[in-house]
């Protein structure tokens, strides 16, 4: 890089992790700066892994209030109600998250996100956001877009035992070693608004189904506007209809997307730890390899469901598709 | 799927974790969050600094103190009601025998070595309690279900047999990095600060010209009133210069191989350079013990810097001139250790002049530290990943849901589009020793083996027993305790000195003798086949453990072709077949069909070629006897390294 060494506190708390990724990986993270959105249990587990990782800088952003949901993953949390009254849960977090690793600037901002104007998103490299509706979604993704430098962007939501994380790197470029060669390689994302606007029929036959049964969970929070995960079993047959009116618009054979799936994912809208855990040490992974450039990066969707056991990358995008 | 009955079932639930390190916190965490609420965590180790960047419990001011206490008090800090109890202790204690594990109902392991393995999984069998185990190696990891009489057991594979390399590779024609990194550690090292009534290879010298050598023996010792810096020239030239002239004049060694260099310090520190060693006066670092470094002494703070020649040279000098100044009282009993700074630097150089005369490529002393002192790159996702798994099997093993259950492979490069790849787990191996009562066939020479032989090479090292007892027919042969009287003791004693065959109750061809570990409460027979002769070069123990074990090299040779395009899942410390076929279904693989045993063996990754180079006399020197090295579920501490680290 620009010849800045590692100091020796900073390798010898490193040393296993530069064992893996290298001094170069870790220069580049402790200049990355990170800006999380919805603290719930799985960017909970995210934000530990980066912490600890060492990037440069992580922002918090959600002025909630804990609820019972929120303490039930998150562990940066107290469960005390005389030590969690009256803040919000980004400075709650920020207050453990410091404890973790003191040289990464752990910090809060306030306000809503996707009302920041695009300077604001300038200033960081990474933007993760959790449990948004759609419309911010799309949105935030946009503002990333235009930013003046590449803002790589990723969602990531748990339900029941099932998580989602999408990635857009918009135009990446990396280079890998295979035996003495070095490969460029050249990724182009979609964005999120373009990727889920792929009609499904062009879609590989064998997409996950948790990719579809997401989409309609998401539609239909945004059509009886409802917040991010508020739905319960009394919503199913809503669920259902609007999933036959998708796949009837996508022509797309219905048993792609099974009633038993969405029923899980409405009956139980809570996050379930290990899936936290998981969903968050893969994406706390991907953002790594983003940073360092090291590693090929998924592209550009993930899922998980503990029912199965799979972690499936699943590429949507309408050039990508086409093919196969 | 956290539905009331499986949060019932997670509440009354009892479960014991073996390992409070860096799966071991994350695992613990997550049972936390999951509604488990009766945990029980064993670890003797203490924290570190190098496990802050994923051991997230713990902080700077823990260091030192019990990583099991400091960990249940971190998650009592978020979990305030539920029950954790953390034992500082080795689960080899005997307190920890299976009565202790009945009481579980589940047995978590997130172990950093084979040895703690193998004992928790005879004692889960013992006990009867489902293990679910696990490891991690970068971005690799794995988590494996282990219900007795359901799936295999951790032990129904063969482990990989610890690295080694011939004598001769390390002693005279080093052609990789970590052969020299051996050399410095296990010969030279040892010979300077170890033990001086252990065996060393440096005797042996580097060709069959030994007879030439005439100050042999003493040349490592220092002469009385020796200076300290002529002492170390003298120890320099003597193993970089003389010994390497010695073995250049065999030139049969030669004949297809590059001839090294010899190395003399008088023609690296052409002026007066040397004087210039060292700021000794100046006194800046500490004295106590292992905090001296000729680094700090020499003004050179880098660990990533690749050092020249001289200056390899210079820390090589000042290294051995602190050790005998600063830390005299050690010498003679000190072995290598990894964070024992001094050390690494003197290993780091010495290496590196040594792979100078060899024209092998350098290292920086952050990479030869990582080889020297098989250190695993560890990182906290994956951790995390595999301490998710782990819930998840623990709670279907919990529902006892068999169908369900899976052994999980956390990729590094996705196959079949899945970085997560669960397989059902493997039925039992009929003939494992360990899970099924199948008698172990011995091929050895019972007229030249003796009973020590027996218990060294095959009780200890192959079966994992601690306390085994040796009994043939109703005759004891062997055993070791705490409560044997000195009768015995003796009786025992003379006994593993007896060639098998005059034993007081021979052991012949035919023979069966039975083996007990009562502590592990595992027994095994073994049927005694007597065998004239071995080969030197492929059984170097003179004698061959049968029935049980796989043909390992098999298997390695399959991998090695499989790995050519891509050095880094290679690394993967996984035991099934992760290829990517691109088929339509993507389907669970199924048990049986594609079993490979393989990436264990990637340990090979290290360089460790078990390719003979030809010549007789090979031994078989073993290598990075850190018992961590040998491990197949690869988890932090334990075995695998990049090959891009050499
Ligand atoms: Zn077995």
């Amino acid at each position: 890089m620009d010849g800045e060494q590692l100091t020796a506190q900073e390798t010898a708390l490193y040393d296993r992790q530069i064992r893996v990724w290298g001094a170069d990986a870790q220069r580049r993270l402790s200049k990355a700066h990170i800006l999380v959105y919805g603290m719930k249990g799985t960017v909970a587990e995210f934000c530990k892994n980066i912490v600890l990782a060492g990037v440069g800088s992580l922002t918090l952003v959600d002025d909630r209030m804990v609820t019972e949901e929120v303490l039930s993953s998150n562990f940066l949390i107290p469960p005390d109600e005389n030590l969690y009254s009256g803040m919000t849960l980004a400075e709650l977090c920020c207050n453990s998250l410091k404890d973790f690793n003191p040289m990464v600037r752990v910090s809060v901002e306030k306000g809503d996100l996707s009302s920041f104007g695009v300077d604001f998103f300038d200033n960081f490299d990474v933007i993760v956001v959790s449990s948004c509706s759609l419309a911010a979604k799309k949105l935030i993704n946009k503002k990333c877009r235009t930013a003046s430098k590449r803002v790589a962007f990723y969602t990531v939501d748990c339900r029941d035992s099932c998580g989602e994380i999408f990635v857009d790197l918009q135009d990446y470029r990396y280079s890998k070693k295979k035996l003495e060669e070095t490969i460029n390689c050249h990724l182009q994302y979609p964005s999120f608004e373009e990727a889920i606007s792929v009609p499904w029929k062009t879609l590989p036959r064998k997409v996950s189904k948790l990719y579809f049964a997401t989409r309609v969970i998401e539609k239909f929070e945004e059509v009886e506007g409802r917040n991010p995960g508020e739905a319960s079993t009394a919503d199913l047959p809503g669920v259902l209809k609007l999933k036959k009116e998708l796949c009837d618009a996508h022509s797309l054979n219905e048993s792609h997307v099974p009633d038993n799936l969405l029923e899980r994912l409405v009956t139980n809208t809570s996050e379930f730890p290990p899936v936290c855990a998981i969903i968050g040490g893969i994406l706390g992974q991907e953002v790594i390899k983003a940073i360092s450039g090291k590693g090929d990066p998924l592209k550009n969707f993930f899922f998980f469901d503990a029912l199965d056991g799979k972690g499936i990358i699943e590429d949507i995008s309408s050039d990508s598709n086409t093919g196969k | 799927m956290a539905s009331q009955q499986q949060l019932s079932v997670i509440k009354g639930t009892k479960v014991l974790m073996v390992g409070a390190g860096g799966i071991g916190c994350e695992l613990l965490k997550t049972l936390a969050l999951s509604g488990f609420q009766d945990i029980h965590i064993i670890d003797m180790d203490t924290i570190e600094v190098s496990n802050l960047n994923r051991q997230f419990l713990f902080r700077q001011s823990h260091v030192g103190q019990s990583k099991a206490k400091v960990a249940r008090d971190a998650v009592l800090k978020f979990r305030p009601h539920i029950s954790i109890t953390a034992y500082h202790a080795n689960v080899k204690d005997p307190d920890f025998n299976a009565d202790f594990f009945k009481q579980f109902n589940v047995v978590l392991n997130g172990l950093d070595n084979l040895d703690a393995r193998r004992h928790v999984n005879r004692l889960c069998l013992a006990a009867d309690v489902p293990l679910v185990e696990s490891g991690t190696t970068g971005f690799l990891g794995q988590v494996t279900v282990h219900v007795k009489g359901r799936t295999e057991c951790y032990e129904c594979q063969p482990k990989p047999a610890p690295k080694t390399y011939p004598v001769c590779t390390i002693t005279s024609t080093p052609s990789k990095f970590v052969h020299c990194i051996v050399w410095a550690k296990e010969l030279l090292f040892a010979k300077l600060f170890g033990d001086k009534n252990q065996e060393n290879d440096l005797n042996v010298r580097s060709s069959d010209a030994e007879s030439s050598s005439e100050h042999k023996d003493d040349v490592f010792e220092r002469k009385k009133d020796e200076d300290i810096e002529q002492y170390g020239r003298r120890i320099y030239d003597h193993v970089f210069g003389y010994n390497i002239n010695l073995a250049l004049s065999n030139n049969e060694t030669w004949k297809n191989r590059n001839r090294p260099r010899p190395i003399y310090s008088g023609d690296v520190f052409t002026n007066e350079l040397t004087r210039q060693n060292g700021n000794m006066d100046k006194n800046f670092a500490t004295d106590d013990g292992t905090s001296v470094s000729a680094m700090a002494y020499l003004g050179m703070k880098n660990p990533q810097d690749i050092w020249s020649l001289v200056e390899n040279s210079r820390i090589f000098l000042e290294a051995l001139k602190l050790f005998f100044t600063k830390r005299g009282k050690e010498i003679g009993n000190l072995s290598f250790d990894k964070d024992d700074q001094l050390a690494v630097e003197f290993v780091t150089a010495a290496a590196n002049i040594r792979a100078t005369s060899f024209g092998i490529p350098l290292h920086s002393l952050f990479e030869a530290k990582g080889i020297a002192g098989n250190i695993v790159h560890a990182v906290a996702t994956t951790n995390a990943i595999i301490a998710g798994l782990i819930v998840i099997e623990a709670i279907k093993v919990l529902k006892n849901d068999t169908s369900s259950y899976r052994m999980t492979y956390c990729l590094e490069h996705p196959s079949k589009k899945m970085l997560l790849m669960p397989v059902e787990p493997f039925e039992p191996n009929k003939s494992c020793y360990v899970c099924s009562e199948t008698p172990l066939l011995l091929e050895i020479n019972t007229l030249h083996s003796k009973l020590r032989d027996f218990v060294e090479k095959i009780v200890t090292a192959k079966l994992g027993m601690s306390f085994p007892l040796i009994m043939h027919g109703s005759a004891l042969l062997y055993e070791v305790g705490d409560d044997l009287d000195e009768y015995m003791v003796a009786n025992y004693a003379a006994n593993l000195d007896k060639v098998l065959s005059e034993l007081p109750s021979p052991v012949t061809g035919g023979t069966m003798l039975t083996v007990e570990d009562l502590q592990q409460e595992l027994s095994c027979n073994i049927n005694i086949k007597h065998r004239e002769e071995f080969d030197e070069e492929k059984e170097p123990e003179g004698m061959l453990l049968l029935g049980w074990t796989q043909p390992f090299l098999a298997a390695e040779k399959d991998d090695n072709k499989s790995n050519g395009n891509d050095a880094s899942t290679s690394n993967a410390s996984t035991t099934a077949t992760v290829e990517a076929e691109m088929d339509d279904e993507i389907d669970v693989i199924h048990a049986g069909k594609k079993r490979k045993l393989s990436e264990e063996s990637k340990d090979a990754a290290l360089g460790i070629s078990r390719v003979a180079d030809g010549t007789k006399n090979h031994k078989v020197l073993e290598v990075l006897a850190d018992e961590d090295d040998l491990v197949m579920l690869g988890d932090e501490e334990t075995g695998t390294k990049k090959k891009r680290l050499l």
